[in-house]
């Protein structure tokens, strides 16, 4: 039994005339960075889901509306929002083969960063010193574990992206490290994308 | 032994953590005897490679290879080291429960006996049948494709060792400590820190956390190199069916491990920081683990049988001398696996009461995987039809495979009716159900494989007498080990238990020991008859296409040479081997030189460090886990500061390792 299809004239196998030149495939670097991402979006995805199903689950302990600040809130995503503009403009920079220009935007999407990783740093300080830590109830330990997690990529990121400015730095935009920025700039970019999620489903969600 | 459990008294101490010298287990014969033989072997190891001054090459050919298919036999044989570990655990439990009736409390504590039957079932799944699929799949699908080699190759090596760290740590509790009492899955609240103290239940955290980053990063990597790295023509349905599984299950892996990464890490936050996700109090829900960890654990076993299908259909297609009857069939069926898997989880636990509704979409997903999973045995089977069918040692196998998993699937349509389940729930019927298709599938599967592939590999045919032997071992035992576990699951007996009342029983349990006594037979037939085939790998010596092979795989030398193909390859639809060999093709002998990846050596450090930040981790030796930690970004850092990672074989290297070579 044959398919349909296998009888065409199926087969010529020739060898390359072409020389084989190492640009021949193109760099599976982004598809391969796509695929990780959507991984990682799997176990945001994964801890969501923890905070849809305890997030309720005070166990007499404080409620979003407790421990929440809106303006507060605001100012952290406002910091990660503008954080991927400036990296936008890095990779414009970039673009234009301007390391200077791609560094000083990175340097300023570094200082967003940081602004972000400082304020979170301060929160759950504070929540902890309240009596709001992981251990009071559930929903503050999946809360804990969603934004810490983001919080923890973030950091990541930044430690990346300070590797990367040497690397610029020391050898300029080469293709490699063009490579490098633009997965970074995916890398970014996503993260934005998740702390809109959390911004909506963690904080705002749950003052209204 | 301070406690009544039998574990040392709690202590900390800023250097050393946890760990006292009371958690050396000197007082457990089994254990002694164990590491005695274990470090007696070790020696004579170490003795042997050091006299044949074999540590270099090791080294450099080996460790450090970012080769896929040396990566890949790597990962077999990692499989197979910890299959024999695995199957002494299995025969520890026949070993008890064929004694341990009718008051009699046998000769393995519970203490033991549970560390035992949870380490048999991590073992298995993670660095056994895992290990076994991935390396499978590593050294077979760049062939399929016409690759010079994986997407990313430095992070093939990386995952590997991942998997190593991870399968030593567990190997380390045995010697160090002790293993988790839990079950494979580590159920809450009886995993969390109220239940499980002392480190056991750490070991198994850190050992599957730090396996798990390979495994994840190995299906990011096979995903991408089907993507990216096909040769020129071969469209997505021009590609062997194996390279189809292959796709489907890294898809699989990559969707389904992050869930199994989070999981675990919210039961190691609860155990490590008094977080309260699965607590009993402050809110917690111990069900919520128990989806969680069945929303990555029931793709799981589609992942470690979904290639498996791929290797049968090549085999079924290449004895039987015609292509694999139905390949879009095959390829579609695969695919609704793939998403089906990801909806029938709640059927591990129809009894927790979900009510009818929920159970009935659960019970009727389950029911619907059923009808892919039948259009792939027609299919092999209308594949067989009116071929001449040649019984071969693969094909045997085959075979074996056919009847087994049918039997097997059968009885999980069974379990998928939750009326029945009710019933059978835990019990040695459910036992008895997935070892029919994990032995009778996957392992029949992999074996099957490894005897197919194995001249690629090697240049050389397995030993035919004692494969067969190897085969009636392992089929046979099968039968008589499992069967009787069917009919006790009937009768009510439940798992996991150390003694048991009923006298009634025991002629079963004992039946069932016996047939895990044929099943050692059948393993040791398969490592005799890999020794006895290398010591004749001369007289075995078969060529480049020793079974009239179909596939890319087998259109260059048998070993391949680390570039896999002097040339590329320009592929018009299916069955590229075939046509070539119709067409009398050969490769040009006007070499050109050829661009490479280079060995590195960060992949193994940075796996080692690994190591020992989980051995801290489990521990609580935290000064050490904080520098393992620091050291490993740092080396994650520094290898990104090294640019110089390709080279290229000469023209003339080509020619020379062409000229030794055979193409069929």
């Amino acid at each position: 039994m044959i398919e349909p299809g296998a009888d065409r004239p199926m087969h010529h196998a020739r060898e390359a005339h072409a020389h084989e030149t190492e640009h021949q495939h193109h760099s599976p670097t982004p598809i391969g960075f796509w695929i990780y991402l959507m991984s990682d979006c799997i176990i945001f995805g994964t801890l969501f889901a923890t905070y849809a199903v305890l997030g309720y689950s005070y166990a007499g302990g404080p409620s979003p509306a407790d421990l929440f600040e809106p303006s507060f809130v605001a100012w952290e995503t406002g910091l990660l929002l503008f954080s991927s503009i400036t990296f936008g403009l890095a990779m414009l920079q970039a673009d234009k083969r301007n390391v200077n220009g791609a560094l000083m935007w990175l340097s300023v999407t570094a200082a967003f960063g940081l602004g972000f990783i400082a304020m979170e740093i301060y929160e759950f300080n504070h929540l902890i010193h309240i009596g709001a830590g992981p251990d009071r109830s559930a929903f503050l330990s999946a809360f804990f574990a969603l934004v810490g997690t983001h919080g923890l990529h973030v950091t990541g990121g930044l430690i990346w992206l300070f590797t990367l400015m040497v690397q610029i730095k020391t050898h300029g935009l080469t293709p490699a490290n063009n490579q490098r920025l633009g997965t970074l700039s995916m890398f970014w970019h996503f993260l934005d994308l998740v702390w809109i999620g959390v911004f909506s489903f963690v904080y705002l969600v749950r003052l209204v | 032994m301070a406690s009544e459990h039998g574990q040392p008294a709690d202590t900390f101490s800023p250097i050393f953590g946890r760990f006292t010298l009371d958690w050396i287990p000197i007082h457990e014969p089994i254990l002694i005897g164990t590491f005695a033989g274990v470090a007696l072997g070790g020696l004579l190891f170490l003795a042997l490679m050091t006299y044949f001054k074999l540590w270099g090459p090791l080294w450099s050919k080996w460790v450090v290879s970012i080769d896929h298919k040396k990566i890949g036999i790597m990962y077999m044989v990692l499989g197979f080291i910890m299959m024999v570990r695995g199957f002494a655990d299995a025969l520890m439990m026949r070993a008890q429960q064929a004694v341990a009736a009718g008051g009699s409390e046998g000769w393995l504590p519970p203490h033991h006996y549970d560390q035992v039957f949870t380490a048999h079932g991590v073992i298995m799944i993670f660095f056994v049948a895992m290990p076994f699929v991935t390396g499978v799949m590593n050294y077979v699908m760049p062939l399929q494709i016409g690759a010079r080699d994986v997407a990313f190759p430095f992070l093939n090596n990386f995952s590997f060792w991942m998997t190593v760290s991870g399968a030593l740590l567990i190997n380390v509790s045995l010697f160090v400590g002790e293993f988790a009492r839990v079950g494979w899955l580590a159920f809450p609240p009886l995993s969390g820190s109220s239940y499980s103290t002392g480190p056991g239940m750490d070991y198994y955290l850190w050992a599957l956390q730090i396996a798990g980053v390979g495994t994840t990063l190995s299906g990011i990597n096979l995903i991408a190199t089907i993507f990216k790295m096909r040769a020129p023509g071969m469209k997505l349905f021009d590609m062997p069916i194996f390279t189809w599984t292959a796709l489907v299950t890294n898809v699989l892996i990559v969707a389904a491990f992050p869930v199994l990464t989070a999981t675990l890490a919210m039961l190691t936050l609860d155990r490590y920081m008094d977080f309260r996700f699965f607590t009993n109090d402050f809110g917690g829900n111990a069900m919520m683990y128990v989806n969680l960890i069945w929303i990555w654990g029931h793709p799981e076993v589609y992942i470690l049988i979904i290639p498996c299908f791929g290797i049968i259909s090549e085999i079924v297609s290449t004895f039987s001398g015609k292509p694999i009857f139905g390949y879009r069939t095959m390829v579609w069926a695969t695919a609704c696996i793939m998403v089906l898997s990801f909806v029938v989880w709640l059927h591990h636990f129809f009894t927790m009461g979900s009510g009818a509704s929920v159970n009935t979409f659960f019970g009727i997903t389950t029911m619907i995987i059923a009808v892919p999973t039948g259009v792939k045995i027609f299919n092999w089977l209308f594949t067989m039809y009116k071929g001449r069918v040649r019984l071969e040692l693969p094909m045997l196998w085959v075979i074996g495979f056919l009847v087994t998993f049918t039997i097997g699937g059968m009885t999980g349509v069974m379990l998928a009716i939750p009326p029945v389940d009710f019933q059978l729930h835990n019990t040695l019927f459910l036992i008895a159900h997935f070892h029919n298709v994990i032995i009778g599938g996957v392992v029949f599967a992999i074996i099957a494989g490894v005897v197919y592939w194995w001249p690629k590999a090697f240049g050389f045919k397995l030993d035919e007498k004692w494969g067969r032997q190897a085969f009636w071992g392992w089929f046979i035992g099968f039968y008589v080990a499992f069967m009787p576990l069917y009919a006790l699951g009937l009768m009510g007996v439940t798992r996991r238990m150390n003694m048991y009342p009923d006298a009634g029983w025991q002629p079963y349990f004992i039946v069932a020991a016996i047939g895990a006594l044929i099943i050692l037979y059948g393993i040791a037939c398969t490592f005799i008859c890999f020794f006895v085939s290398i010591l004749n790998r001369k007289e075995l010596a078969c060529g480049g296409d020793p079974w009239d092979a179909r596939t890319l795989e087998w259109a260059t030398q048998s070993p391949p040479a680390p570039y896999n193909f002097p040339q590329e390859i320009h592929v018009v639809g299916r069955e590229a081997f075939w046509q070539m060999k119709k067409e009398k093709y050969a490769f040009s002998t006007e070499y050109t030189s050829i661009h490479m990846p280079k060995s590195t050596a960060t992949g193994v450090v940075l796996s080692a460090l690994a190591f020992i930040f989980g051995f801290a981790m489990v521990w609580y030796i935290w000064w050490l886990a904080i520098v393992m930690l620091v050291a490993m970004i740092g080396v994650g850092i520094a290898h990104t500061f090294n640019y110089n990672r390709d080279y290229y074989i000469p023209a003339d290297e080509v020619r020379q390792s062409e000229a030794k070579g055979t193409l069929a």
